[in-house]
């Protein structure tokens, strides 16, 4: 019986995102959507997925992590960078968009496993604190790097293009600050919404495998967890790197959504990790529909309120207050259960 | 030979010999309990047989294999299961899941597998409800299979805590303090229940526990534990009349 429920809130999860996709497709075809609300698209689905794949190391593990956005940051590099290179080789855009997804992910999970092992020994505060520094250090690092191509392999440097030292038919892949240019736009609303269905399809799934549950068994007590067998470094390793390689496929979607890219603290700094906490935490530890609610309606707001100009961001916070409370706050819960029973109450009289 | 061969554990905490020169046999089957006074190092022993602590001197042996020095998981993967002083349940997780947290390492199926949703994930799934199910029919809580642990009633939660241990199949079940907070008909249901998982189960169970009811009614042997040092050990009504045991607990 409580497997078939499970089944169904999955269910609504996923319709709700095909729902959206449907909305979107009609009120484009009838002419309803603005060129604004046209170029929130892709940054919808890209802060769904931060949102959904940071609740799997917040939620699920328990742990703080406050550099999610580092891991978008390598995502997005890495995909960028292998489309750009490709670009004789592959000419099929889709195509190295494709592989780019693939590579994006596979290098996030990569760094995921190497910055977890020394920083999954720490706990709480701390732990917060050495993931918000990995994450300064990866959009740092990427700020700063030249990276070249030409007949005999790539060259790296950390001064400028000149110090590559290419021959002629050399191209400057990464321009330091500037970062990469001239990817191509492939990133479009629909593939958008697919990866959202792929992050959705993995996180579920995960949560309720028997790894999940391991997962979470280290979440509620560790020492119990350890006592029934559990290896705690393979789960909490496990957990963060999947959780880092969905936010490289956000990356790499970022990073083909813009034709020029560049690390700045705008969109890889620690600004932009805690406003995914922010969406974590306002939809729920652990509530992965409540994740991907809260980041479409915080991502939204600010755009939808730009006629307000002033006020735009005191709207924000208010609203921001409102719903903390609206969610969290024991009292307000109370409230919302009370008035839920009167509806059902009402309900059964009116049958 | 015995389930449970200690010769001679030690161990201090800085200046502090928590356990010293403890030694124990206990024969597969048997219902043996630790007593002690507060502080005299009871929960540091069982510390020392899972593998939370490394005992400075002497070896542990688990039906014949040494076990000393190893981890927490692979002292319980060789078969010691415990349960807590404090309960130490996975509170936001459903009843039936935190028997299936203790079935880990008995049904299994690779990440991959529970992600892509393949059929060995439904086969082994199916398996372990079913097993999670016969366990938690034993302490009759598979009416509440659905319920969040943190939400069960004090004694149930106890009885939780025993089921997830017996989940992982173990040799040896290490009980602490189980009576703790439970009022006499609560205690009176334990004792059954630990009667029963002994017979049905064929366990070998070592208990910690201040009731003295509860001790004297189901245990067969003892060991006297004081300032980490043994008082005396031996069959339960000998060492519970013995002198230097009531003066331990009582004072002269």
């Amino acid at each position: 019986m409580k497997k078939n429920k499970l089944l169904i809130q999955n269910s609504i999860t996923y319709a709700i995102i095909i729902g959206c996709w449907i909305l979107v497709q009609i009120l484009a075809s009838t002419g309803h959507m603005t060129s604004l609300m046209k170029g929130l698209l892709v940054p919808l689905c890209i802060y769904v997925i931060m949102a959904v794949s940071l609740n799997l190391t917040v939620g699920i593990l328990g742990e703080l992590s406050l550099g999610h956005a580092g891991f978008m940051c390598l995502g997005a590099f890495s995909g960028a960078f292998f489309t750009n290179c490709m670009a004789n080789v592959i000419p099929s855009v889709q195509v190295r968009f494709f592989f780019a997804l693939l590579i994006g992910a596979l290098v996030a999970g990569v760094f995921g496993i190497l910055i977890g092992i020394p920083v999954l020994r720490l706990r709480g505060d701390y732990l917060a604190i050495v993931t918000l520094a990995f994450g300064e250090i990866i959009k740092n690092l990427l700020n700063a790097i030249y990276v070249g191509m030409d007949q005999s392999g790539f060259h790296f440097s950390f001064k400028d293009t000149t110090s590559l030292g290419m021959d002629d038919t050399g191209v400057v892949i990464i321009k330091g600050a500037q970062g990469i240019t001239g990817t191509p736009k492939a990133a479009t609303f629909t593939i958008g919404i697919i990866l959202v269905l792929l992050t959705l399809f993995v996180v579920l799934n995960l949560i309720n495998s028997r790894s999940g549950r391991a997962i979470m068994a280290i979440r509620d007590n560790r020492i119990a967890a350890e006592s029934v067998g559990i290896n705690i470094t393979k789960f909490k390793l496990m957990a963060f790197s999947i959780s880092a390689s969905l936010a490289g496929v956000a990356g790499v979607l970022y990073g083909h959504n813009l034709s020029s890219l560049a690390a700045t603290p705008k969109n890889f700094g620690y600004n932009q990790s805690i406003m995914i906490l922010v969406f974590v935490v306002l939809g729920g530890l652990g509530n992965i529909r409540g994740s991907i609610i809260a980041a479409v309606v915080l991502t939204m707001l600010p755009e939808l309120l730009r006629g307000l100009n002033d006020y735009r961001m005191l709207i924000y916070a208010i609203v921001l207050i409102v719903m903390m409370i609206f969610n969290s706050s024991p009292k307000a819960i109370e409230m919302r259960s009370v008035f839920m029973d009167k509806i059902k109450k009402n309900r059964k009289e009116a049958a | 030979m015995a389930m449970l061969e200690v010769k001679n554990i030690s161990i201090s905490f800085g200046g502090l010999k928590a356990v010293n020169d403890f030694s124990v046999t206990i024969e597969k089957g048997q219902l043996y309990g630790l007593i002690g006074p507060n502080g005299a190092g009871k929960t540091t022993v069982f510390n020392l047989l899972t593998g939370v602590y490394k005992p400075d001197t002497g070896t542990i042996l688990l039906d014949g294999k040494n076990i000393t020095g190893r981890s927490t998981i692979e002292i319980n993967q060789d078969g010691i299961a415990r349960t807590f002083q404090n309960i130490r349940l996975f509170k936001e997780l459903s009843v039936l899941d935190n028997v299936k947290v203790g079935l880990h390492n008995h049904f299994k199926y690779s990440t991959i597998e529970g992600i892509l949703r393949l059929p060995r994930y439904y086969k082994v799934e199916k398996q372990m409800n079913e097993r999670a199910m016969e366990l938690l029919k034993v302490f009759e809580l598979d009416s509440v299979a659905d319920y969040k642990a943190s939400n069960l009633p004090y004694g149930a939660q106890r009885k939780l805590e025993i089921a997830r241990a017996l989940a992982t199949e173990p040799k040896l079940l290490l009980l602490d303090e189980p009576a703790a907070g439970m009022n006499p008909n609560e205690t009176a249901e334990l004792m059954d229940t630990i009667r029963f998982v002994r017979d049905n189960f064929d366990m070998t169970i070592l208990l910690i526990e201040h009731d003295m009811k509860l001790v004297s009614g189901i245990c067969e042997k003892l060991t006297v534990l004081n300032f980490g040092q043994v008082l005396t050990q031996g069959d339960t009504q000998t060492v519970l009349n013995d002198h230097r045991v009531i003066t331990a607990y009582l004072g002269e």
